[in-house]
């Protein structure tokens, strides 16, 4: 199983180093699409330029990463293309282990269900046979690290993909039942990129079923454990703050990384929501929408948690998913992440509505980004409607996407328990 | 009894006489290689009063107005230009006094002041009320405090620059109605003396026309113990007289001014017309001037040797033969090519890179002076929508790389502050220097674009502030008796003279969202965020049962019927 792991690896490798031996790289990596101002890799390289000049990288409104990455790429700006391959080949093999071992769990609920006759008799073709699930983890793997979008962040040399792999740590620790790691990278990741604090419902939901906790309020032990998983990833998030601070011995960087983040001062076009939306908006007004658009990203988490509380996985997915819809600068990295995990649900596809068009929309979306931004930008022959139009249909498309899929999740364990459920 | 009330008087007069002001007004008239002539007026009002103390309430010749703006904001030292055109220091050799295109306003303030930026809001407010000007739009977003690059010009004790601001509105545009208020500053209006010339329709009929108000504390006398005030009004004009006489770079200040000089201003106790007339080349005077000039005067300016002819007003011989003074210039032959003499230092800057995305800004700096290097301070002040990124910063001089010995960088922060970066770079002899630097475009709000968005933005000048070698070595001279040009820098020492020069303004695009868009926009971003929430909510609300298939009501049983008669399989 490991060889064609290795295979993928080396062709993924392979690909990165001839793009950034290319002329494309640098066409790629001035791309909006893939670099935003929250990790292009410029802004990386003025902060370390600024901090060179002894001046603070906070004190201007260029540099918005987090201390510890300015210092993780002060001692490694020579290969930096080496750590940016690195953290994409990690990310994979992280994803891989860890729907590794979800399959596992999969196969074994499924058995067992089997085993109690709890199936409708007619869904036999709709059991998941060992011979599919085997190659799951390849697939996932195979989809991240070949994936378009990941491969042009990575030879954009984007910090999003280093926030990817943290995450997928997180993903990884969680499934293998760690509740002390899964915090820490859960901690690290909201300290890179501040949204994932929603996955804590996630990941809580997947530890306590992992446990045979029941999800009572009223079980005392559903308390215990959701208290010391909570203050493991506080304590981490201090940790990790405290260290900034005491690296840059100064809090500038809460207001430029965070109040950057959440207030978006930036309007440079991206393939989000957010830019075109507060370039537009009368200033009286802009605040209150600020609110009303940062809160999406936190405001399905709770009744999501509610609905797919029997599947934390494919929670994190769809968490995953609105965080690239609603994040206030999203690239197409983030987007990469939770396509990675499509292949895991590939058994739903049969159920799903519209996936043609909807995939036509995404990869047609793709090719038009670059082609509408020269219209507007260098051609002068298109204004920024144009742009502003390919990112709505993009967005619409990612959207239909995810808020899809837990339709068809729902309709296919209630249609697999039919029997069960219908008397 | 008579005679002690006679004394008394005198003592009052005698001590009224010494806070009184005193006021010189000159007038240079200089011909540029290309066949323009550029006229300086200079009013110097020097009054012998310490305007801080607060105590002053009778006003003579200082006027009321800046007396009382310098007490009440607590101002060390204020320097105003209002510039319409761009002083081509190629064509036109060194700028006497050189001056951005647009607003430019620096202020040092005393270390008493207590909110700097306060001071200097409101000082802003106040002069753009005086001059009639758009300086009530200097804020934060275009002011800055440099390091190195502004001295203070007059007596100062200490030169803590959070005490200095400086701001530039490259975008105003400077017209009669600046020009007003101006004149009205002078202690004659523009009734008599030097200013019956500055008539709006001639002045602002020229390539270039810069107004300044320089406002310094300087020595009483040369021990220094007591300062006085001075406030310099200069006005620096252009005229394209080659075109304008038909060819011919003869010219005389009734062709140039559609006026001319009858008498002194009575309030001034030196009233002075210059004429360059240093010959070019040194065999032969080529010009003649017209009448003959009361007296020659031999000065070193900008580190050359010039020779001036001097028309004193006050002096009665002048006014003997005619009523009045209209100085001419013929030249006594066409000049056969002039070949310009390239100034020592000089600068270009340009925008390059095309597309709204991203861009790249030059400067050249050269140095034509055959064997000696001088450092040079650059100044940049670039608006925060421009986001310049330092790690691009290349500097080269004959192909190599010309590490700055100073640098002083303040990153713009979005809405707040602009950039500032501050260079002290040496100049090899006989050198160009090439400073690039990468900016990125931003998108606005569309509320922050300007009336015409596709006009672009100006970004301002830069500013080159450098200690040039001189030809001749300098001479100290008394600053009071000197004329006026050639004492409003300080000269450090005789081998090298302070330059100041301003590159040009430039003109850049930024990508515009679509003005006539905002509703669209929010209602179609806001339908996309109301679909995911629509989604989301059938989700979540919605219960999966499985229902197993029914005979179906009453409707469904007759449309069947209807389709077995019509031979179609049931639903």
């Amino acid at each position: 199983m490991a060889a064609p792991l290795v295979l993928v690896v080396l062709a993924a490798v392979t690909v990165r180093a001839a793009l950034y031996r290319s002329s494309l790289a640098a066409f790629i990596a001035e791309r909006v699409e893939v670099a935003s101002p929250l990790n292009a890799w410029k802004r990386v390289v003025e902060g370390l330029a600024l901090l060179d000049l002894g001046v603070s990288p906070y004190s201007g409104a260029i540099f918005h990463e987090t201390p510890l990455i300015i210092y993780l790429f002060h001692f490694l700006i020579e290969y930096a293309e080496l750590v940016f391959m690195i953290t994409d080949i990690l990310t994979a093999v992280a994803l891989y282990l860890a729907i590794q071992d979800y399959n596992k769990v999969v196969f074994k609920k499924q058995k067992l269900l089997i085993e109690l006759d709890k199936y409708a008799p007619d869904v036999a073709e709709l059991i998941r046979t060992p011979m599919e699930m085997h190659y799951i983890p390849l697939k996932v793997a195979l989809v991240y690290l070949l994936n378009p979008y990941t491969v042009m962040s990575c030879v954009a040399k984007s910090t999003c993909a280093i926030s990817n792999t943290v995450i997928a740590f997180f993903i990884l620790a969680t499934i293998r039942g760690s509740a002390f790691l899964s915090a820490v990278f859960l901690a690290l990741a909201t300290y890179q990129s501040l949204y994932p604090i929603t996955l804590f419902a996630p990941a809580l939901l997947y530890l306590l079923q992992r446990q045979f906790i029941p999800i009572k309020p009223k079980s005392k032990s559903f308390w215990l454990f959701t208290m010391q998983y909570a203050a493991l990833y506080l304590c981490s998030l201090v940790v990790v703050i405290c260290l900034s601070f005491f690296l840059l011995n100064s809090w500038d960087f809460i207001p430029s990384v965070y109040g950057f983040i959440l207030s978006v001062p930036d309007l440079t076009p991206n393939i989000g929501l957010f830019w075109y939306f507060f370039a537009e908006m009368f200033e009286h007004f802009s605040l209150f929408f600020v609110c009303v658009f940062q809160i999406n990203v936190f405001f399905y988490t709770i009744p999501l948690a509610v609905k797919l509380k029997e599947h934390p996985v494919f929670f994190m997915f769809v968490q995953l998913a609105i965080i690239s819809i609603f994040k206030s600068y999203p690239t197409v990295g983030d987007v990469a992440l939770y396509m990675a995990f499509l292949p895991v649900w590939s058994h739903l596809y049969r159920f799903l509505r519209n996936i043609f068009i909807l995939s036509c929309m995404l990869i047609a979306c793709s090719l038009l980004f670059p082609v509408l931004w020269h219209l507007w930008i260098f051609a002068g022959s298109a204004n920024s409607n144009f742009y502003y139009a390919i990112t709505l249909t993009f967005n619409i498309g990612q959207l239909l996407w995810a808020a899809d899929t837990p339709h068809v999740l729902e309709h296919f364990h209630v249609w697999m328990k039919r029997m069960f459920t219908s008397f | 009894m008579l005679a002690v009330g006679l004394v008394l008087l005198l003592a009052a007069g005698l001590g009224q006489g010494t806070t009184r002001g005193v006021l010189r007004e000159e007038l240079l008239l200089r011909p540029l290689p290309v066949g323009d002539v550029a006229a300086v007026f200079q009013f110097r009002t020097r009054w012998d009063a310490d305007l801080q103390q607060g105590a002053v309430s009778h006003y003579r010749l200082f006027p009321k107005a800046l007396g009382q703006l310098v007490a009440a904001h607590g101002v060390r030292e204020l320097h105003l230009a209002l510039t319409q055109g761009f002083w081509s220091t190629q064509s036109w050799g060194q700028p006497p006094l050189g001056a951005p295109a647009g607003a430019e306003l620096w202020v040092w303030f005393q270390d008493t002041v207590p909110d700097v930026d306060k001071a200097w809001k409101e000082l802003s407010n106040i002069l753009s009320g005086i001059f009639c000007a758009s300086l009530n739009f200097i804020d934060s977003t275009n002011t800055v405090t440099p390091t190195a690059s502004f001295k203070p010009l007059g007596v100062a004790n200490g030169t803590d620059h959070r005490l200095l601001r400086y701001a530039v509105l490259p975008r105003e545009v400077v017209c009669t109605e600046n020009l007003t208020p101006w004149k009205k500053l002078l202690p004659c209006g523009s009734k008599a003396g030097l200013a019956v010339l500055l008539k709006a329709e001639r002045l602002f009929h020229s390539s270039y026309h810069s107004q300044a108000v320089h406002i310094r504390p300087i020595c009483r006398d040369a021990s220094c113990l007591a300062v006085s005030w001075e406030l310099r009004q200069t006005l620096t004009v252009v005229f394209d007289s080659f075109t304008s006489g038909q060819g011919k770079k003869d010219w005389s200040l009734f062709k140039m001014f559609s006026r001319t000089l009858t008498d002194a201003c009575p309030l001034a106790s030196e009233s002075k017309v210059y004429v360059d007339i240093s010959p070019k080349n040194k065999e032969k005077q080529l010009l003649e001037v017209t009448p003959t000039p009361t007296s020659v005067h031999e000065a070193i300016v900008q580190g050359d040797k010039t020779t001036y002819a001097v028309y004193d007003l006050l002096s009665p011989v002048l006014f003997n033969t005619s009523r009045s003074l209209n100085v001419q210039l013929k030249w006594k032959r066409p000049e056969d090519s002039s070949e310009l003499s390239t100034p020592i230092m000089h600068a270009q800057r340009y925008v390059s890179g095309y597309g709204l995305q991203t861009g790249e800004i030059s400067t050249l700096i050269y140095n034509t002076h055959p064997y000696r290097a001088f450092p040079v301070i650059l100044l940049e002040t670039v608006p925060w929508y421009l986001r310049l990124y330092v790690h691009t910063l290349t500097i080269i001089t004959k192909g190599k790389e010309n590490k700055p010995s100073y640098m002083h960088y303040q990153p713009a922060q979005d809405r707040k502050r602009p950039h500032l970066l501050e260079m002290l770079i040496q100049l090899p002899a006989n050198s160009a220097t090439k400073i690039t630097i990468q900016f990125e475009r931003a998108l606005l709000k569309w509320t922050e674009y300007p009336p015409d968005p596709n006009h672009g933005f100006y970004v301002s000048s830069s500013v080159l502030s450098a200690l040039v070698p001189s030809v001749i070595a300098m001479k100290d001279v008394n600053v009071e008796e000197s004329p006026l040009f050639t004492s409003l820098f300080p000269s450090s020492d005789g081998s090298s003279y302070f330059l100041r020069l301003y590159t040009e303004p430039l003109l850049v695009n930024l990508p515009t969202p679509d003005f006539s868009m905002p509703y669209n926009v929010i209602c179609l971003t806001c339908t996309v965020v109301a679909v995911c929430y629509g989604s989301f909510y059938n989700l979540l609300t919605r219960t999966f049962h499985v229902e197993e298939p029914s005979r179906g009501g009453l409707a469904k049983r007759l449309a069947n019927v209807i389709r077995r008669l019509r031979g179609v399989p049931p639903i």
